[in-house]
């Protein structure tokens, strides 16, 4: 069966979610990428929201982070404040989902400017839930499409913390969570080596490594255990388009 | 006492020009009518904080209310860039006091808990710490180790819309709270939209609903669709259409100015704002009822 860029990344990225996960989801791909795996391999995916809701059912497919559709049948709701302290900072939250502008070799986000900070080039929206998320999430999955100005050897600004310039560093910094274990592209897949570098260690079924490595600002590393991904099968697909996103708004 | 005003005269005896405003709302009950009442009183030199200064604060931005913004997420939320205020502060002509989520709402927790700062657990990442010098660093006086602090946030004025209020300022609100009771306690002044005022007895009905206590209160107005194109649980949708558009909008300055003196200068008030969308827009944006089920506080 065809597929988009967004089709296959928002399979890979809900096939990494475990049933009984409790995932902070971000809008966009991951998204619907916890509503896939909730309808699939994972029906008791917990889908928590940094606007403070718990449990959501959404309905139909919210276009920002504070639809009422998220409220409507959720478990809970309650403050930005209890959300960010009771759920994230107390451990409570396995998996939370990323984006940003830029995603450097050892998986820190720039979110927040490209040039110097006090006289930006241009001027992204900031971290928002992020710097946290990125902190104290147990497992952190980033969805972006392999594009080389989305990967520099360095990001321009740390917005949220991936392993910092390796593993140890990140160890000694003494957050919580694990920082980020997997980047899903259109292209495949990278994940932190032992020192925390992201190294290619699956490409979707006919990419060839070159690809991968010519859309990355850095020299990237190939696995030696290089996996080719599942192509999505038809039921993930009948399922992002006739009931996630009927109208095509992410996954066109 | 009643506190019952209208919004024009809520906002012309307390909002000052050079105030800290917040506007409060995440996504939800964002008081756009309120923002639209300063642009027509001609507010200027407004430090305007929000966690996401959203569509309110890039219209209020472009009719030239603001000298500063605080804020912990500067985007059109799910749409892309808050073109307007991305401008400003690119030009270097918008002052910058930045956050994250999880920054900005410990500042309104400190400032609504009456306490100089609140500590938060460090991130590993500096940058932004290193870019504003009110993020700072606090010993942990049991362990030892370092943590963040923030600063306690005082804005002059918040403005907080609510699904129901008494004359008194009494108000609930159900559906995303966001941090709309830290914003109320944190404040100097608050006032109060509502989409209906309710009997005393009605919020009495209910006591666990309510956020807000009346006392702090300092105006109260009933205000109606206060909130489009941000949404009220339960009475109108998000204008979600209304969002794609504004990034269309904001793409030309003139196109901006066209629409404040059309939408804003144009009307008088919100009600004539909501008659002016149009039937299609309010049907668009009509709930079907989804009710709770009812609780027993019980009888003694």
């Amino acid at each position: 069966m065809e597929h988009t860029a967004s089709e296959l990344m928002t399979v890979n990225a809900a096939r990494l979610l475990r049933d009984g996960d409790v995932v902070f989801v971000g809008v966009g791909l991951p998204n619907l990428a916890c509503n896939l795996a909730r309808r699939t391999h994972a029906p008791n995916l917990v889908m928590i929201y940094e606007a403070g809701v718990i449990g959501a059912r959404p309905a139909r497919l919210p276009l920002s982070i504070g639809d009422p559709t998220l409220v409507s049948g959720a478990l809970s709701v309650c403050s930005m404040y209890d959300i960010f302290t009771l759920y994230l900072q107390r451990g409570n939250v396995d998996v939370g989902f990323l984006g940003g502008a830029q995603i450097d070799k050892f998986g820190n986000i720039n979110a927040t400017v490209i040039g110097p900070y006090d006289h930006p080039k241009v001027r992204l929206p900031g971290s928002g839930g992020s710097q946290e998320i990125a902190a104290w999430a147990n497992r952190c999955y980033i969805i972006t499409p392999h594009q080389k100005r989305r990967f520099p050897e360095k990001v321009d600004f740390r917005t949220s913390a991936g392993f910092l310039s390796g593993k140890t560093e990140r160890q000694a910094a003494g957050v919580r969570g694990g920082g980020p274990q997997a980047v899903v592209t259109d292209l495949g897949i990278l994940e932190p080596d032992e020192n925390g570098e992201l190294i290619l260690t699956a490409l979707h079924p006919g990419v060839a490594v070159e690809q991968a490595v010519a859309n990355t600002g850095w020299a990237l590393r190939v696995s030696d255990q290089l996996k080719i991904t599942e192509l999505p099968g038809e039921e993930e697909l009948r399922i992002l388009r006739e009931e996630l996103d009927p109208t095509g708004i992410y996954i066109k | 006492m009643t506190k019952l005003c209208s919004l024009a005269e809520a906002v012309s005896q307390h909002v000052h020009d050079g105030d800290c405003v917040y506007a409060a709302g995440f996504t939800h009950l964002i008081p756009f009518a309120a923002g639209h009442e300063m642009i027509r009183q001609g507010r200027k030199n407004l430090t305007l904080a929000r966690a996401t200064p959203d569509l309110i604060y890039d219209q209020m931005v472009a009719a030239g209310c603001a000298r500063k913004i605080i804020f912990s997420y500067m985007g059109n939320p799910g749409v892309g860039s808050l073109r307007i205020l991305r401008t400003e502060v690119e030009a270097g002509r918008l002052e910058v006091d930045e956050y994250s989520h999880f920054g900005m709402i410990t500042r309104l927790q400190a400032g609504a808990s009456g306490l100089p700062f609140l500590p938060m657990n460090p991130t590993a990442a500096v940058d932004l710490e290193q870019s504003n010098p009110n993020i700072r660093r606090v010993i942990d006086p049991y362990s030892g180790r370092e943590l963040i602090a923030v600063p306690a946030l005082h804005p002059d004025v918040a403005i907080i819309h609510v699904q129901r209020a008494d004359v008194n300022g009494n108000a609930q609100i159900w559906g995303i709270l966001g941090e709309q009771k830290e914003v109320a306690f944190a404040a100097r002044k608050v006032i109060l939209t509502a989409e209906e005022i309710v009997e005393e007895d009605v919020i009495r009905s209910d006591p666990n609903r309510t956020m807000i206590p009346g006392f702090i209160v300092s105006a109260v107005c009933h205000v109606p669709y206060c909130a489009h194109p941000s949404y009220t649980q339960g009475y109108y949708d998000r204008d979600n259409a209304f969002y794609l558009e504004w990034d269309k909008i904001s793409e030309s300055p003139d196109a901006v100015q066209a629409w404040l003196q059309e939408w804003v200068y144009g009307v008088r008030d919100s009600l004539e704002y909501w008659d002016k969308l149009g039937a299609e827009v309010h049907n668009r944006l009509k709930v079907n009822p989804r009710l709770a089920s009812p609780v027993n506080y019980g009888d003694y």
